[in-house]
């Protein structure tokens, strides 16, 4: 008969088969129930709210996107594209609206850079869409946390109206009245923040006849 | 309705739900913890693992089979992270440096989930779920088994076994985690999150630039991510993200989530004792802080002080505009007070005393409620020590649910509460002191020192969110913050079992008209008086070179 292994083996030999079974009911068992059952149950959520224009797809609803200009030289990294005044603009990105870079500025709340980038950018977003620098609201000038945030305040909706009304001569009441069918309040009317999603409402601004 | 009301009914709307979970949540725990029959599947996985279950263990067999377990469990996510390219859904990410994968598996293992990679560009899907999501599970599973044995040390007598802690670890997992998983997993993906294997997903966007849409076994992990108290996101942004958090409700579910289990645990402690009121007097102080820190960032970042938070007009830097700023500050109080580190929101953009609460709310030791299970230790810990305090007071040994306090268990509750301070500023100060690692920092002067307090603060207190301004993908900074997040999580763990071990050898003694009765407002004053005093004492200087220096400004 062999010499039974000493404890301290023994013990990590049970850790791992302990571990090993786990990694089969937690890690392969259970993820793969989930996305059966979502798959099933919840196939456009699961799959990334997918939206599709004309039959194509052109994003998904959850998250942003940018709606700039064609830059005059693609391959010119230091060039920053303009926004496209057909469009409504979204909020700012750390990460450029690219999902594979979510995240945030990390500027903190005094810093000198952020200060200095925030006036500039209420200066331009006030000229950009002919309102009074004053009024521009807090989510125009600032980053967002995700880098990929889809929405925007109402106020910043309301304000880019008239700018998107001239760009497509459009009547500003049926882009105002596009911007109140995209307007979505607080969860159950009390849960986060009413925002305007900016991916579906430039889709319907695309649709219209 | 006013963003104000909405606020104040999402956090009344969060208190009535966990309120509601109390009692019969706290009483499935302390039945699995204490329940001498086991479930069929349960009996073949003892056989399968190789375990006799009827047999308990003294404290250092428990202790050994509590590190044994997690040191085969940081070997094996280093290899799986290590080796991902070279297996399914890999992804073709890049191969991640050796201290990073040290890193990551140590942080993942220790319940911290630190992440100084980024989820969408650094981890295939087989590492997320089979590797990450695992020790979400099984660490929190571990925090909790941790605790039974210190319970169990008040409710045993003249005994030297604690508890078995491969039984303890596989209830916890299959009757308590995994139910509640695959169920609040269905929830979050009829409301958006996302489940599936995709890659990225190519498309043209409306303005006619290209696009990838990244795929992934999403809400499975935030789910678990959640009521695990672990925090480490599938996507670098975290709960911001929208594939993560898709709107309001989920929002507050996930809050939901990461509060559930560490405030149900106090009923299960009380039921266990056989006394619910000590339950009702521990949630008390738990949740007294909760309630002070939620109020206060809210508070602070509605106030919105600072240069550029005045300059934008709101504090909105970081924060999603689908939340706002009371959910924002919600869940920043929420997931700072447990050890979960999951943002939803980013911290270091928030105001300085919005920022600086986050901070100290870690530094409370993760007790408000904290971790799964570890906010409970900590807190009883802490429980000790103020009754010890007040028979101080009047000359007499203290005793606590009928046990002795005398040297050797108050040497074990010292040792505990010096453990992460210690860690913290010795950390903070080498780093400070380092001028490569001072270089790191993406702001200067205080609120640069805040992110380095903020980055050790986080890791040895096993939360795992960051301030998020500094380069912590460094050789120095992986291998510095991965030896803060393993002294800080099993250090502690040493001396509750050693204390739990100590306690369960005594004889009870009888409560006398001398004895502290610990289930009254004056005991929850005084634990929240102690609370307040020993991290105050601690901290106080590392918190008035950064976030106070920066505030006052």
């Amino acid at each position: 008969m062999s010499k039974p292994l000493p404890n301290a083996v023994r013990n990590h030999l049970t850790a791992l088969r302990m571990l090993l079974v786990m990694t089969v009911i937690l890690g392969l068992a259970y993820p793969l129930l989930v996305t059966g059952l979502s798959q099933v149950a919840f196939a456009g959520k699961a799959n990334g709210s997918v939206v599709t224009s004309d039959g194509k797809e052109v994003g998904s609803s959850l998250i942003g996107q940018n709606f700039n200009l064609p830059k005059k030289n693609p391959d010119d990294a230091e060039e920053t594209a303009l926004p496209d005044p057909k469009w409504f603009q979204p909020r700012f990105s750390a990460g450029g609206y690219d999902p594979n870079a979510s995240g945030a500025s990390n500027l903190g709340p005094n810093s000198e850079d952020l200060t200095k980038t925030v006036t500039e950018r209420r200066a331009a977003i006030a000229e950009f869409n002919g309102v009074a620098p004053a009024s521009v609201p807090a989510d125009a000038v600032t980053a967002s946390g995700s880098g990929l945030d889809p929405d925007i305040s109402v106020a910043y909706a309301e304000q880019q109206v008239n700018r998107v009304a001239k760009e497509r001569k459009l009547p500003a009441d049926q882009v105002a009245k596009l911007v109140e069918q995209h307007t979505t309040g607080r969860t159950l009317g009390f849960l986060g923040n009413e925002h305007v999603n900016v991916v579906e409402l430039n889709k319907a601004l695309s649709e219209l006849k | 309705m006013s963003s104000t009301l909405a606020g104040w009914l999402q956090a009344v709307a969060l208190v009535g739900a966990l309120a509601l979970c109390y009692r019969p949540l706290g009483d499935h725990i302390a039945k699995l913890l204490t329940s001498a029959s086991h479930l069929r599947v349960e009996r073949g996985l003892y056989k399968v693992v190789g375990v006799d279950a009827d047999a308990d263990q003294r404290w250092p067999v428990y202790l050994r089979s509590v590190l044994a377990f997690s040191a085969v469990s940081v070997l094996f996510l280093y290899g799986l992270i290590r080796l991902q390219n070279h297996l399914l859904l890999g992804l073709g990410v890049p191969e991640m440096p050796a201290h990073q994968a040290w890193n990551t598996a140590i942080s993942f293992t220790t319940n911290t989930n630190w992440q100084s990679y980024s989820g969408e560009a650094a981890m295939g899907h087989l590492v997320q779920m089979a590797g990450l999501a695992v020790q979400n599970f099984v660490s929190a599973a571990v925090g909790i088994a941790v605790v039974a044995t210190l319970i169990r040390g008040f409710t045993r007598n003249r005994t030297d076994r604690v508890g078995n802690f491969w039984v303890d670890l596989t209830r916890i997992v299959l009757r308590l985690l995994l139910p509640l998983s695959i169920v609040f997993a269905l929830v979050l993906v009829a409301s958006g999150t996302i489940q599936n294997f995709h890659g990225f997903h190519e498309l043209t966007t409306l303005a006619g630039d290209p696009q990838s849409i990244p795929g992934g076994p999403v809400a499975s992990q935030e789910v678990i991510k959640e009521l695990g108290t672990n925090g480490g996101g599938f996507y670098n942004a975290n709960s911001a993200h929208p594939f993560e958090n898709p709107n309001g409700f989920t929002n507050l579910l996930e809050i939901f989530l990461l509060l559930l289990i560490p405030f149900a645990l106090p009923r299960a402690f009380g039921k266990m004792v056989g006394d619910h009121r000590q339950g009702y007097a521990i949630v008390a102080v738990m949740g007294l802080f909760w309630v002070a820190s939620a109020a206060l960032i809210t508070f602070f970042e509605a106030q919105h002080a600072g240069t550029a938070a005045q300059a934008a007009g709101a504090a909105m830097e970081g924060k999603e505009q689908r939340f706002g700023i009371a959910a924002s500050s919600l869940f920043a109080a929420s997931t700072t007070l447990t050890s979960t580190g999951a943002v939803n929101s980013f911290h270091d953009s928030y105001s300085p005393f919005g920022g600086g609460l986050t901070i100290f709310n870690m530094m409370l030791g993760e007790i408000a409620p904290g971790g799964t299970g570890s906010g409970l230790y900590g807190m009883l810990i802490l429980a000790i020590v103020a009754v010890f305090v007040a028979g101080l007071m009047v000359g007499r040994t203290p005793e606590y649910l009928g046990k002795k306090l005398g040297g050797r268990e108050m040497k074990f509750a010292s040792l505990y509460i010096l453990t992460t301070p210690t860690i913290v500023l010795v950390g903070t100060g080498i780093a400070m002191g380092l001028p490569g690692e001072r270089a790191g920092m993406l702001n200067s002067g205080a609120h640069g020192f805040s992110e380095v307090l903020y980055a050790f603060t986080s890791a040895a207190n096993n939360n795992g969110s960051a301030f998020g301004g500094i380069t912590v993908n460094t050789d120095w900074y992986d291998t510095a913050l991965g030896l803060a997040m393993v002294f800080g999580r099993f250090l502690p763990m040493v001396f509750v079992l050693a204390l739990a071990g100590a306690l369960a050898r005594q004889q009870p003694v009888p409560a006398t008209p001398g004895t502290l009765p610990t289930h009254k407002p004056l005991f929850v004053g005084l634990l929240s008086g102690v609370i307040l005093i020993v991290v105050g004492l601690t901290y106080f200087p590392a918190l008035a070179l950064g976030p106070i220096a920066e505030g006052l400004h």
